[in-house]
This record gives structure tokens, C-alpha cells and sequence, in this order.
């Protein structure tokens, strides 16, 4: 048997209800999750591929310039996207506002992103997530920080990345560090693990679970500042198992052509002449700006504790 | 009979748990993304996904009809779970284009949205007839207006969740998610 396939299947020994979540995150595998504002932008993402769209106010390069506070999505928006696709629909909420969260479970979002692109309701603590039905996806940097957001219940993980930019090198420093810190903590020896768990800020049960499986008990995608196919193969090539695009489609030349190679790149992220073609005759991407040189209070990566 | 080749589908979706169950039943799956490597196949596992997003990029070369043909002159078995399954139906008005294998509508997202899915016993009345087993349903289809043609090989309640014609099996659930690999070794002897 291939030993890449002898760790356990994700989910097994979890409740029903987290296997169903993470189990909707296997779904997503693959595939371009395309942030929208409005429903055409809806229709468009899904006419082009995309696995779901996610629901929000405004694209982060908008929050970024226009600043203010960045909310949930409103709702008759929310209805009105669920009403226009039938691929799932997701939407974002403050980090620690559970309000937020309950309401859009009662609207029967498909899933919740805790986002640190939204203004945070709590400066200390996140929302409990394993108390809802509708799973939860959370930006993470480091490994501490997954972990911890699993801990609340998480089904799926994301890199923060820096939103808004168009400069993928934050995400690709998140993913590359996660798997850094995945690969030590397999060579750690048990008695280890407990001084780990410690450092890392992580629950100790999954820091065991890591240790023993070599990979994260849920699936972890990219976001933050992809915006282009390029972009878009990098981090899959990086590890992560499905890709956020969030100011990279609405904000190019040509939106429906952009998603269109976006979910062709992520789906042939290993073929470069396929990489080529999907690149080809696109049009400007989004204008970016350098994530290295924002100032420490316009950085939206730090937000999450 | 000719050598075994399992391959599955690794464009979008749930590709890797289907790689893991062939694996273990002791054969090495193809990842199939492109039309060339569709030759050695023998049988197709299409995984569950989004199918607009499936269809998409199945488009951009063609591999629908590659795949269709294939299985319609008999040299490829298929197995497909939820997503999969729904583009082995009967042509409907639902988006995205069907495939007519099976002669079954598959009706999307029949439960309702992810806070309906669920895990719930299913029963197996032929097939690999494992008793009961474990359904696991995300935002999964369901088996509408069914012709005589069609075989049904689970049931969820009195509803059909597992169907085959001829050498095409339809799951709306997750065989694949179990760790029971009994559904994969059932299908790789069809």
C-alpha cells in the first residue's frame, strides 16, 4: 500500500456531526472558493467553476481602502446569492461575534469564516465553534494558531495570507511554515509533545494527533492575496488543498476569464503547460501593493488570538 | 478478464479519501486529469465534489464524452459518489448536463443545504449486499424518476441512495469517507 495513504481518514473517531463538516471540506478540495458582493458577481463565479462563492460587504482591497468597520455580510445579500447558485454558499463573521455566526446559521449558510478581514467583536477570544451545525472555516499563520482554532471546532483551516493585496507572499510564508512546523513536530519524540503543545499554544491532544499523522486533522486551503493562476498553482504546489481568491477576480480586467483560469490552474497545478495556457490572454490582474511594507496596524494577519 | 486498472477522476473534490480506499484494496489508482491517461482505465471512480465545477473542467477537454464512450463500448466500469453520480444521469433541466449511463434523475442538493446533511444506516438489498453500512449524506442528491433498467442496490428508509446499470454504479453518500472499503472492492470485480 502507497504510505502516503496509511494515515487514518480524517474525521473517523470525531462525532457524526464534525465528520459531516470536514466532510463538506473534502468536497471543496480542488476548487476555487470565490468571494462575491453581489449576486451577479454570484453568478458569475459559479458560471466559471468556482466550488462556492463567499458571501461578504466588500472585497478586502474595499475594506482596505475605504477602512471602517467591516461586518457580516447583510442579510437580504446572503438570501439573495443563496438564491441565485446552487453551489454552497458561504459567509464571513467577526472573529468572537457568535451572534453573527447564529445568524447565519439560521439563514443555512453552507459554512462560516471567522475572518480577521472583518473588523474583530472580540480582541481575546473567538467564537466556540463546536456548537454549531454549520461548520467554520479560520484564517491561520502558524501551526499554534490552526490548532487552537480546531480546538473551537474548526472543519477547515485557511492561511490569513494578507487580504486585500494581491501579494501572495504572506500566505506562502503561512503555508510554508505550518508544514515546517507539521514536519518537526513528527520527528519530536512523545516526551516531547507536552513542551511542544506548551510553546505552540495548542491543545496537547492535537498536537499528539499531528505528531503521529504528519498532517492536520482538517483540510487547509490558501487565502490571502492570490491573484493570479500562478499565484493560484503556488500554493497548491505549497500544500494547500483547495484556494480563497477574494479581491483577485472582481478587482481584474476581465472577472469572468480570471475565475475561469483561476479554477483551471487550481485544478492542474502540476502541469505547467497547462499553467501556461490558463494564464494566457487574461488581461490586468488586480493592481496589488507590497504586504512586506504595510504598516503593522494595517496588517489584517494579526488579528486572532 | 484483462489486468485491473482503477483511476479516479482528480480534477476537484474528494479525490484523495477514493485514492486511499483503492489503495487499500490493493491496486495503484491513476489520478486521471488528462484524456491520455483515460486508455489503461478499466474502472473510473468520479469522487464527489461540486458538479458545475466538475463539469467545468471536464470541458476543457473534452473527457465527458471520452469518458462516455468508453463506458458505453464496455472497456471501463464506473462508480460514482454524489457529485459523481449525478453525471452519470438522465439528462434533466437541472444544471450542469448529464450523461444518460444511468437512467435515473438525480435531483442536486435533494436533502436541502449543509445543516441538513447527515449520517444515517443504509440498507443494501443487492450488489455488494453488505447489510447495513454507513451513509454519509453532504448536501447530497437525490434519486428521482427511476427506469425498470436500473437496478437498486441501497436503500435509505424506502428510498433508493445506491443504483447500477449495466456496469455503472451511482452513491448519493460517501462509501469512500467509512474506512469500509467494501463498496471499492465490490465495484473493482464488476
Amino acid at each position: 500500500m502507497n504510505d502516503q495513504f496509511s494515515t487514518p481518514m480524517r474525521g473517523i473517531g470525531s462525532t457524526e456531526e464534525f465528520r459531516t463538516k470536514v466532510g463538506l471540506a473534502e468536497m471543496l478540495r480542488g476548487g476555487v472558493i470565490m468571494d462575491v458582493t453581489t449576486s451577479e458577481q454570484a453568478q458569475i463565479a459559479q458560471q466559471a467553476g468556482a466550488v462556492a462563492v463567499m458571501a461578504l460587504e466588500r472585497v478586502p482591497s474595499d475594506i482596505r481602502k475605504d477602512g471602517g468597520v467591516a461586518r457580516m455580510s447583510p442579510v437580504d445579500k446572503v438570501r439573495e446569492i443563496q438564491q441565485t447558485v446552487d453551489i454552497p454558499v458561504m459567509a464571513k463573521a467577526r472573529i468572537g461575534h457568535f451572534i453573527e455566526g447564529e445568524i447565519l446559521q439560521a439563514l443555512e449558510v453552507d459554512f462560516i469564516d471567522e475572518s480577521e478581514v472583518l473588523t474583530p467583536a472580540d480582541h481575546a477570544h473567538h467564537i466556540e465553534k463546536s456548537r454549531f451545525k454549520v461548520p467554520f472555516v479560520c484564517g491561520a499563520t502558524n501551526l499554534g494558531e490552526a490548532l487552537r482554532r480546531i480546538g473551537e471546532g474548526a472543519a477547515m483551516l485557511r492561511t490569513k495570507g494578507e487580504a486585500g493585496t494581491g501579494d501572495v507572499t504572506e500566505a506562502v510564508r503561512h503555508l510554508r511554515l505550518i508544514r515546517g512546523q507539521i514536519r518537526s513536530l513528527t520527528q519530536a519524540d512523545p516526551e516531547e509533545w507536552m513542551s511542544i503543545a506548551k510553546e505552540l499554544g495548542a491543545p496537547y491532544a492535537l498536537v499528539c494527533q499531528v505528531a503521529k499523522e504528519g498532517r492536520l486533522p482538517v483540510p487547509n486551503f490558501a487565502a490571502g492575496g492570490i491573484a493570479t493562476p500562478a499565484d493560484a498553482a503556488l500554493v497548491m504546489r505549497l500544500g494547500a488543498e483547495a484556494i480563497f481568491v477574494g479581491s483577485g477576480i472582481f478587482k481584474a480586467e476581465d472577472p469572468l476569464l480570471t475565475a475561469k483560469a483561476m479554477v483551471h490552474a487550481t485544478a492542474h497545478f502540476d502541469d505547467a503547460v497547462q499553467l501556461a495556457e490558463a494564464s494566457s490572454g487574461l488581461g490586468a490582474a488586480m493592481a496589488g501593493i507590497d504586504a512586506t511594507r504595510l504598516p503593522e496596524d494595517e496588517r489584517l494577519q494579526v488579528r486572532g488570538w | 478478464m484483462a489486468a485491473i486498472c482503477a483511476g479516479v477522476l482528480a480534477l476537484q473534490g474528494s479525490v484523495e479519501p477514493h485514492l486511499r480506499a483503492l489503495s487499500r484494496c490493493g491496486v495503484d489508482p491513476i489520478e486521471l486529469r488528462r484524456p491520455d491517461q483515460l486508455d489503461q482505465i478499466t474502472h473510473l471512480v468520479l469522487p464527489g465534489g461540486e458538479s458545475t465545477t466538475l463539469h467545468h473542467l471536464l470541458e476543457l477537454h473534452s473527457l465527458s464524452n471520452q469518458i462516455s464512450q468508453r463506458v458505453a463500448t464496455g472497456q471501463m466500469a464506473l462508480l460514482g459518489t454524489c457529485a459523481g453520480a449525478i453525471l452519470m444521469g438522465r439528462e434533466c433541466q437541472e444544471s450542469p448536463p448529464r450523461w444518460n449511463l444511468i437512467d435515473v434523475e438525480f435531483q442536486r442538493n435533494g436533502f436541502g443545504r449543509q445543516v441538513h446533511s447527515f449520517i444515517e444506516p443504509i440498507e443494501w438489498i443487492a450488489g455488494p449486499d453488505l447489510g447495513t453500512s454507513e451513509g454519509i449524506f453532504i448536501r447530497a442528491p437525490r434519486i428521482g424518476v427511476s427506469s425498470p433498467a436500473v437496478e437498486v442496490l441501497a436503500t435509505l428508509g424506502s428510498e433508493a441512495v445506491a443504483v447500477r446499470q449495466d456496469r455503472c454504479v451511482a452513491c448519493t453518500f460517501h462509501p469512500e469517507l467509512t474506512g469500509d472499503d467494501r463498496v471499492h472492492q465490490w465495484f473493482l470485480r464488476l
